[in-house]
């Protein structure tokens, strides 16, 4: 990343002013160009998002009760995703720290993919909250100042705070080293060092504070554990790795984009131990629960052999269980280490294990039995798939035009000395 | 043409397109818009409004809910009364399992007719275990059935209300009697104070409720009975409206048996503390450290 400035790009402070505005411009007119290949892509997302929009509208007219959530389960799968969401957003620093801590000079070469990934990750989280309120017209009781912010009591407003600010930083970082790349200058550490091991730490407080949003209330037993945060913490290692290992095969095939071996290998080095870290910590809280058993345990049993004859999620997590052992051997397996096929699926799995384990898998049962023990199940029902399938696709198209941008920027195909004049 | 232009072209072509498809998604939107009006988006918390101000949205709410259920209602502001700390008792010897309190909290706080909402849940417990694991709520039959007791649970008011600590704006409090409220106009529906909740004491309002007319009870207060708008939570506020002003709970004068027990703690004289000081009394989950100001107690 690290270029040899030439004294004709540099370029006065005061220019700043025009530069910009035309970077952003060029990077917008960029945003619609690309092939049969690319057209068919953003038209399906498009499409996919409307109908998401469509079903958000009727529910916003309609009010919640077009979902399947009840006052027994009255969060499903829109904070399920949120959850997920998450952990994607904060499994993008496991570039960030091989690239900035460990200097992977391959890594460092790819890793604007896990910072747009993280905002990708953040812009779908933010979007999976505001779909869950009742009332999204008094969103703005949420800003300091202006409304009221329970902080630091609430632990909601410290995930306002933090994934605010993740995503600040993130934006921060990608846009400046775009910026000075698409200048043709080298840029100067002190303004996105710092800012990059901050990040680092601020993708470890997201899912932390994520998980104490569950884990701190004593009325729901199946969530008030401390393993909470660290299961978090090593299935995003998972997420983020997997999403990153597609996302870059993706680029090899369809950009000129040169992705070193040598990054994914990493990427597949971290996902072998995180897979077994984070089968490890379920299998803790499995132990716990049902070993202790008593009232601790009816939750889990529910998630794993239904109760009282409800069983809605029992195929569920079995399947997630399935398709997180199944990646895991794969994984591990020393044949498929060079295999694309075989590592591919290997991710995809993973992908699905812990959407579904850390999704309905963990939010549902901490509402069945309900705190007086009646048992009201839940699954998503089509408005809750429109809506989660639309902010999906949403970041996808976020993430699909921040590499689009990174990577003309970083092939010379987008740079300003070529500008249109 | 030059393929600059012709690119240019086709795709303010597809912008268009995509803004017509993007405007007909959100359709759906327009009715409920048209129901937002811009002194209600810009109302301040409970806490702010000044006494003109919070006459002025009193008499909005009784415009609203006139021209939207046709009932001249009206709606109040009790306040705290001075040296007064509410608390119930509940005596799970008499209790028979009617249902008549949860049917009366049904009618005085204006619940939505269509999901037969109320602040109370009535358990029905197997004698020999005050484990709630068996506990059923939709039981039918004759009551009280052989061999069984009944357990109504509804808000507890907690000293130390987990459910307060969790919301994000400070929509939810404890009022100076010992009363957890709810700013209506304030919460955003986020449900985190459902999840909190140890005693299922919370409700969230999925739709609009419905209620007929001529049963909208017209006696009702800002913080607790006024008609609910949707997307938004509630909870039993021990009748304010009613118990500010002197008046039991409607729960309380609903039931046959006479096992609730309603007063002023700081009263010496009251029935409460005479049930506090005389029988061995229990709380719901104590182990929660909630320290809730609704008890139990047996007879015999």
């Amino acid at each position: 990343m690290d270029h040899a400035p030439t004294p004709s790009t540099r370029i006065p402070t005061a220019e700043h002013i025009t530069s910009y505005p035309r970077f952003i411009l060029r990077a917008l007119w960029l945003a619609t160009e690309g092939g049969v290949g690319f057209y068919l892509w953003m038209f399906v997302l498009t499409a996919l998002m409307l109908v998401g929009l469509n079903a958000f509208a009727h529910q916003t007219a309609e009010g919640l009760a077009v979902t399947a959530m009840t006052d027994h389960v009255s969060w499903g799968m829109y904070i399920g995703n949120f959850t997920y969401g998450v952990g994607l957003a904060a499994g993008g620093v496991m570039m960030v720290i091989p690239a900035y801590l460990y200097r992977d000079k391959d890594m460092h070469d790819v890793v604007i993919v896990g910072e747009l990934l993280a905002i990708a990750a953040i812009v779908a989280c933010l979007a999976f909250v505001n779909v869950d309120l009742g009332r999204l017209d008094r969103a703005w009781h949420m800003l300091p100042i202006v409304g009221r912010f329970n902080w630091p009591v609430s632990m909601l407003t410290w995930d306002v705070v933090v994934l605010a600010g993740y995503l600040l930083l993130n934006l921060h970082v990608v846009g400046y080293l775009l910026y000075m790349r698409y200048l043709g200058r080298s840029p100067s550490k002190s303004w996105y060092l710092p800012f990059v091991f901050l990040s680092i730490i601020w993708a470890i407080s997201i899912h932390t504070v994520t998980a104490f949003l569950y884990c701190g209330l004593g009325g729901r037993p199946f969530w008030n554990s401390a393993v909470l945060a660290p299961r978090f913490l090593a299935s995003a290692f998972v997420t983020g790795p997997a999403f990153i290992v597609l996302t870059l095969q993706v680029i090899r095939h369809v950009t000129r984009f040169p992705v070193a071996e040598g990054a994914i290998e990493t990427l597949l080095k971290i996902l072998r131990v995180t897979v077994i870290l984070n089968l490890f910590l379920v299998a803790c809280e499995v132990f716990t629960q049902f070993y202790t058993g008593g009232a601790h345990v009816t939750s889990a049993t529910y998630l794993f052999f239904g109760l009282h004859g409800h069983d809605a999620l029992v195929p569920w997590i079995w399947c997630a269980i399935a398709c997180n052992l199944t990646a895991t051997a794969i994984l591990l397996t020393a044949s498929f280490k060079k295999h694309t096929g075989w590592i591919t699926a290997a991710c995809g799995l993973a992908l699905m294990g812990v959407w579904t384990e850390k999704g309905l898998g963990l939010i549902v049962p901490g509402f069945v039995p309900s705190t007086l023990h009646e048992i009201v199940e839940y699954l998503p029902n089509q408005v809750e798939w429109k809506v989660s399938i639309g902010i999906a696709a949403l970041a996808l198209i976020v993430f699909t035009l921040g590499l689009k941008l990174a990577i003309a920027v970083f092939t010379g195909e987008m740079q300003r000395h070529d500008e249109p004049t | 043409m030059s393929d600059f232009t012709r690119r240019a072209a086709l795709k303010v072509a597809a912008a268009t397109v995509g803004a017509g498809a993007c405007a007909r998604a959100l359709a759906p939107l327009q009715g409920w818009a048209a129901t937002l009006t811009l002194e209600e988006f810009l109302q301040r918390h409970y806490k702010e409004l000044s006494r003109e101000q919070m006459e002025r949205t009193l008499r909005r709410i009784e415009e609203q809910t006139l021209a939207q259920h046709g009932v001249q209602v009206d709606v109040a502001d009790p306040r705290p009364l001075p040296d007064v700390q509410f608390a119930y008792a509940l005596n799970l010897s008499l209790c028979i399992g009617c249902r008549r309190c949860a049917e009366a909290c049904h009618e005085e706080n204006n619940h939505d007719r269509a999901t037969n909402n109320s602040y109370i849940r009535v358990l029905q417990l197997k004698k020999g275990s005050l484990s709630l694991d068996h506990a059923v709520v939709d039981y039918a039959g004759e009551v009280p059935a052989e061999g069984h007791f009944y357990m109504p649970v509804q808000c507890h008011q907690c000293d130390n209300p987990p459910c307060v600590d969790v919301c994000p704006v400070e929509a939810t409090w404890k009022e100076a009697d010992g009363i957890v409220v709810i700013d209506y106009d304030w919460c955003i529906g986020c449900r985190y104070c459902e999840a909190a909740c140890p005693y299922h004491a919370r409700r969230f309002n999925w739709s609009a409720p419905t209620i007929p007319p001529e049963e909208i009870n017209p006696d009702q207060g800002y913080l607790s009975n006024r008609i609910r708008p949707a997307g938004v939570m509630e909870k039993c506020t021990f009748c304010l409206h009613r118990t500010r002003e002197g008046r039991l709970p409607a729960c309380l004068e609903a039931c046959p048996t006479g096992s609730r027990v309603f007063g002023n703690l700081l009263d010496p004289d009251s029935d409460i503390r005479w049930v506090l000081e005389n029988k061995r009394v229990f709380v719901l989950k104590e182990d929660l450290g909630t320290q809730p100001r609704f008890f139990y107690f047996f007879d015999k």
